[in-house]
């Protein structure tokens, strides 16, 4: 006890400190992409063009089905050959949005159908055009509605992004394998990684639930009032 | 016959007189001018006798599913014209097609002047998507669940319109959109959002969104199946109100006795064709098709 609290913590904890900031690196930079793919996506799958619905269906269900650690081996040890070459970092931003994004695009995709329908029929009648009826009507309201789940992911992403290590990149979990490689002590320092991540992932949800709260508009706080 | 068809205080009284007092559009009429006058009412058709919208061997599949056999109407200018018909029957599809919310299986549609489709060799053409959304824009909808936008206030649903598709200047359509909306009796409420409105308020609302395009033709889709009982003659009141400016407006409605004492034609529409047209009077004190007279039994009831 002695030991953990007055010499591993204070010897080990700012090397772990310096991989969980990757960590957080990794999440944010990596959840930037998913959403601007998810959304991209989303909107591709309901669109008129029926090829690139079937090919963004077929990425969503390949990348669904597929653990995710296997896709950042793939990613991290396939693209080398076809002359592609990324540092682990990169590598990994690149396996979690793809990974992300195609759960993230389904969430925009029934977030958009929630409000179409009726709102759109409503632009369309007053002669609005498909653009202008998804940038003031459509849109606005299903990026709110997303809003609690993507937070959701975002902090599954977090702690998913503990898989990075396997792709070497030097990351909170990774440096904790250092530590233990060269100390034994892998009791405690798992421990300190265990701690490590829920605070960060606490905190993280803390934040996520302050945003949420903070972007819930007008209209849906009557609403919720109300019913 | 005619009073078994009126159980709506708005029975006895001669078509399109409006009512002081009843009517919340009436009440100042000087504001009512102004905005009406604005508008290009006389211009809407150079020729008066030319109807403004006309409907030509219109058909609808949905699948294999024929919904609209073959329907031909026409719309005169500053007429209301109703269309009143058994559940199913293809009224609201007949509408909906007018306005390209749903694309014809063939037929042909013209829309002050401008074909908006025909049909060739058995195909459809349509006009461009350009042409489409301008004649949208002046034959805006009402529909039966109100469709206003969620997240805008009732000032801002009537003002988007305006703004967005006519380009009118922020100050401008704002000051319209309340004068509209105090006509509709809901100034007050201007900075409600939809889900703080009563469905006879959010109807209301989206009626005035309508009026708000400055439309040549206004379309009613079952404005107040949706409404509760005590709500829907607020409702008819502002439509009739509209009536009484020669509005030209085509209704689907199973309001009897607002159709008996606004139309000014009646098509009874039944298994995608119109069965009979005639005016209210015909339709309703002289039927002469079967289903028409089996139908006009049925909501006697």
């Amino acid at each position: 006890m002695y030991e953990f609290f007055f010499v591993l913590i204070p010897e080990y904890m700012p090397f772990l400190l310096q991989g969980a900031l990757v960590t957080v690196q990794i999440s944010v930079l990596s959840m930037i992409c998913a959403i601007s793919l998810g959304l991209l996506v989303a909107l591709g799958r309901l669109s008129n063009l029926r090829v690139l619905r079937a090919v963004l269906a077929a990425y969503v269900e390949i990348w669904r089905n597929v653990p995710l650690i296997v896709q950042l081996l793939v990613i991290y040890f396939s693209l080398p050959q076809l002359g592609i070459s990324l540092p682990g970092f990169w590598a990994g931003v690149l396996g979690l949005s793809l990974n992300v994004g195609a759960y993230l695009s389904e969430v925009f995709r029934a977030a958009i159908l929630s409000v179409e329908g009726g709102q759109k029929d409503a632009g369309l009648s007053i002669g609005m055009s498909r653009v202008m009826i998804y940038r003031r009507v459509i849109l606005p309201q299903a990026l709110r509605i997303a809003v609690p789940t993507i937070g959701g992911y975002f902090i599954a992403l977090l702690k998913d992004s503990a898989l990075v290590s396997y792709i070497a990149v030097n990351e909170l979990l990774r440096h904790g394998t250092i530590v233990i490689s060269n100390t034994f002590k892998s009791m405690e320092i798992y421990l300190m990684v265990a701690m490590v991540y829920f605070i960060i992932s606490f905190i993280s949800a803390r934040i996520v639930a302050h945003v949420e709260r903070s972007l819930t508009p007008a209209y849906l706080r009557v609403a919720q009032a109300q019913a | 016959m005619s009073n078994a068809l009126s159980p709506l205080p708005i029975s006895a009284s001669p078509k399109r007189k409006p009512e002081e007092g009843m009517d919340p559009m009436s009440s100042n009429k000087s504001a009512r001018l102004s905005i009406v006058s604005e508008k290009p009412q006389q211009s809407v058709a150079p020729n008066p006798a030319e109807p403004l919208l006309t409907v030509r061997g219109l058909q609808k599949r949905f699948g294999s599913h024929e919904v609209i056999k073959n329907i031909d109407l026409e719309v005169s200018p500053g007429s209301v014209t109703f269309l009143i018909g058994p559940s199913g029957g293809g009224k609201s599809t007949v509408l909906r097609c007018m306005n390209f919310l749903e694309t014809p299986s063939a037929g042909e549609i013209t829309f002050a002047g401008e074909r908006l489709c025909h049909t060739e060799k058995g195909r459809l053409h349509r006009a461009s998507d350009a042409v489409l959304r301008r004649a949208r824009a002046q034959m805006p909808m009402v529909f039966q669940h109100f469709n206003l936008f969620a997240h805008r206030t009732a000032l801002e649903n009537v003002i988007e319109g305006p703004i967005l598709v006519l380009g009118r200047p922020r100050e401008q359509a704002v000051a319209d959109g309340r004068e509209l909306l105090r006509r509709v009796g809901l100034l007050e409420r201007a900075d409600a959002y939809p889900a703080q409105l009563s469905g006879g308020q959010k109807q209301r609302v989206a009626i005035a969104r309508a009026v708000a395009m400055e439309p040549r033709l206004i379309l009613f889709d079952e404005p107040t199946s949706a409404l509760d009982p005590e709500l829907v003659a607020g409702v008819l009141d502002t439509i009739r109100s509209l009536a009484d400016e020669n509005r030209t407006m085509v209704v689907v409605s199973h309001e009897m006795a607002f159709a008996r004492r606004l139309a000014d034609r009646v098509h009874f529409v039944a298994d995608g064709v119109i069965a009979e047209s005639g005016s209210p009077d015909e339709i309703f004190d002289a039927p002469k098709n079967e289903r028409l007279k089996q139908f006009i039994r049925s909501i006697l009831h």
